[in-house]
């Protein structure tokens, strides 16, 4: 049985003038040990959907799904108290910016130590053992002494390895990375890439990484979903995504990026034209469309996901077009 | 196409860092004599990590910040921080985050305006006229012309704030990261248009970036920033054929294309941001130091397309002879 089932799942989000459809049709699943990547640029529902995992979506915010499984639980009828229990136990995530989301008026020890006795029966001692022992274990040199230290006296680094701690304190069985590394440096980037595959292998975690960055996302995940606007417009292995993406979107974001080596230098980069369409009130047909060079009468009717070869699909109904003219 | 545009002798800023009343006041050096010349018309880069100076350096481009010591020139007339209104004619910036750097009480043709009223160019009508001409070069409608930030998406604001860099037709334009708050699709859309833009007014860039994908895309020569001194630069095409600094070489390595096959590089390089003691300031970090690399601090090593400051480089030139 898969770690995590997700069938169908979306979130409204009631505004004055109508409804967002901030996610909406997201299915995949997860094995444990796996990583799926989720990537998409910034309103393509992303984050939303592992908010909608955690249950920690905006008050006002709806979440529907057909199915929402986390190790046979129900989380969609799951109680407040259940969902708690899980959260930081045995679902755990890493928020992009480390600089928010650790409390600035408590000491790193007190905060990771938390995180374990929220959910364990264990005497303050042994917590602190855990933390110095995942500390350590993360890569943060004298670990014992940053027990006794502030949030802002770390480097950005330091902050995230210590939010990569934190999530790790109960030993999950998931873990969820909304952008781990955007905030850090390149070299720093690289080693908390290296050290997330590390501890995942170690742990048998399962980790869903969201990311915008497609560099990112093709060294790290075994699985891909690419969102844009609220839908998964293409999911596959990452090898078969990047090596024959399907959707014009994914083939659009792949063409943006200059790759060293590959990309000429001071030639114009793809572009995307265009916005992003607005997700207030009834959508209907393919949410590209708008910007597609390959948009035809049949996109305003209603788009399903193709199989284009085992284990790959594409919300799109254009493909014999886009293979035509490559 | 030659010609010197922009020149830093041995410029160096500290900064005196209080660390409580009765405690004795710190000296961060931010900028560590720093020379270097950018040619009219050229795209000149500088990579580093958070903390390496480089925003330091933008300011005192800008005749934002005075140096400590050294000097800068622009045009060969050196710059103090008095004449700052006269160096804002020529150097103007484009910075990092477009939702921070526009007033959004301020409409579109206000902030695109602003630097025509504060150097008390033309009238109103004209100064209309020229917003508009920039709105059609930068890619916006004009319906944007009554617009606050706050209607806009992050790339049409990056475009007012590159409108309102132009509008003064500077010949250097400091970009500070200015794409790394974009989405990606966005990001491109406006690097094709900064290098639309140079070409259509010979304009020069000093590029800001920790995205060493871009830098290779857009930059003429590269100098990588570390510790508030420059380590090594180069011709675009030297540096990224062959990094000779180790510190040039781990960022380059850091570089994730997106390639299913690779995975996620081992770069050997630690995460103290401290400098070394004595000798070079990265061999706390450096995973080939040898000795001298702790006790000397590297001399520049001149390079046929440029430089690099470290002990190995004349190692290896030994061993080759």
């Amino acid at each position: 049985m898969a770690l995590l089932e997700v069938d169908n799942l979306a979130v409204d989000i009631p505004l004055s003038d109508g409804v967002l459809h901030a996610v909406s049709g997201v299915s995949f699943s997860l094995e444990r040990g796996e990583t799926l990547a989720i990537v998409g640029e910034s309103g393509s529902g992303k984050s939303m959907t592992s908010l909608a995992l955690m249950n920690l979506l905006p008050k006002r915010a709806v979440r529907r799904a057909d199915r929402l499984l986390f190790d046979g639980i129900d989380l969609v009828t799951a109680p407040e108290a259940r969902m708690r229990a899980l959260r930081g136990n045995r679902m755990a995530m890493i928020f992009q910016e480390p600089m928010t989301s650790l409390n600035p008026s408590y000491t790193i020890g007190n905060q990771l130590g938390e995180a374990l006795r929220c959910h364990r029966p264990v005497a303050p001692a042994a917590a602190r053992d855990r933390a110095v022992q995942l500390l350590e274990k993360v890569g943060i040199p004298a670990a014992a002494r940053r027990l006794n230290q502030y949030p802002h006296q770390l480097s950005g680094g330091l902050r995230q390895r210590v939010m990569i701690a934190m999530a790790l304190m109960c030993g999950p069985d998931l873990i969820i990375a909304d952008e781990p590394t955007t905030a850090l440096d390149v070299t720093i980037q690289a080693q908390i890439l290296h050290l997330l595959a590390d501890l995942k292998k170690e742990f048998g975690m399962a980790m869903i990484l969201i990311s915008h960055d497609l560099g990112v996302v093709a060294r790290v995940a075994d699985k891909v979903a690419v969102m844009y606007a609220g839908r998964v417009v293409e999911s596959a292995g990452a090898q078969s995504l990047f090596r024959s993406p399907r959707h014009p979107y994914t083939r659009g974001l792949l063409n943006c990026i200059p790759v060293p080596g590959r990309t000429a230098p001071g030639s114009p980069l793809g572009a995307i034209p265009g916005q992003l369409p607005n997700l207030i009130g009834p959508q209907h047909g393919c949410a590209f469309r708008e910007r597609c060079a390959f948009a035809a009468p049949e996109c305003a009717g209603d788009i399903p996901l193709v199989v284009t070869e085992p284990g790959h699909l594409a919300r799109c109904v254009r493909i014999d077009a886009l293979e035509a003219a490559a | 196409m030659s010609e010197t545009l922009l020149e830093l002798r041995h410029v160096t800023r500290v900064f005196d860092l209080s660390q409580g009343v009765f405690r004795r006041v710190a000296r961060l050096t931010a900028v560590a004599d720093v020379s270097l010349t950018v040619k009219r018309g050229e795209v000149f880069a500088l990579v580093g990590e958070s903390g390496s100076g480089k925003t330091t350096l933008a300011k005192m481009l800008l005749g934002l910040l005075p140096p400590s010591s050294g000097e800068i020139l622009v045009d060969g007339a050196p710059v103090t921080a008095k004449d700052r209104v006269a160096i804002s004619r020529r150097v103007q910036p484009i910075f990092q985050d477009p939702y921070s750097s526009l007033n959004p009480r301020k409409s579109v043709a206000q902030l695109i305006a602003l630097p025509l009223i504060v150097h008390g160019v033309g009238n109103r009508a004209s100064r209309r006229a020229k917003v508009m001409e920039m709105l059609d070069l930068v890619g916006l409608s004009r319906r944007h012309y009554d617009a606050y930030p706050g209607q806009l998406s992050g790339g049409q604001r990056q475009r007012v704030a590159i409108a309102r860099a132009l509008i003064l037709r500077p010949e250097v334009v400091i970009c500070d990261e200015p794409t790394s708050a974009l989405d990606v699709s966005v990001q491109a859309q406006i690097l094709n248009l900064l290098l639309e833009l140079k070409r259509e007014l010979g304009l020069t860039y000093f590029f800001i970036s920790h995205n060493l994908a871009v830098v290779e895309h857009l930059a003429d020569r590269v100098a990588v920033m570390y510790l508030g001194r420059f380590v090594e630069e180069r011709s675009r095409a030297g540096l990224f054929a062959s990094p000779r600094h180790p510190y040039t070489r781990a960022l380059l390595e850091s570089v994730l294309t997106p390639d299913p096959d690779l995975g996620v590089p081992d770069t050997r390089i630690g995460n103290t941001t401290a400098g070394g003691e004595s000798g070079c300031p990265f061999n706390p970090r450096c995973p080939d130091a040898i000795d001298i690399c702790h006790t000397t601090p590297p001399a520049v090593r001149t390079l046929p397309d440029g430089w690099a400051t470290c002990h190995l480089i004349a190692e290896e030139a030994v061993s080759a002879s």
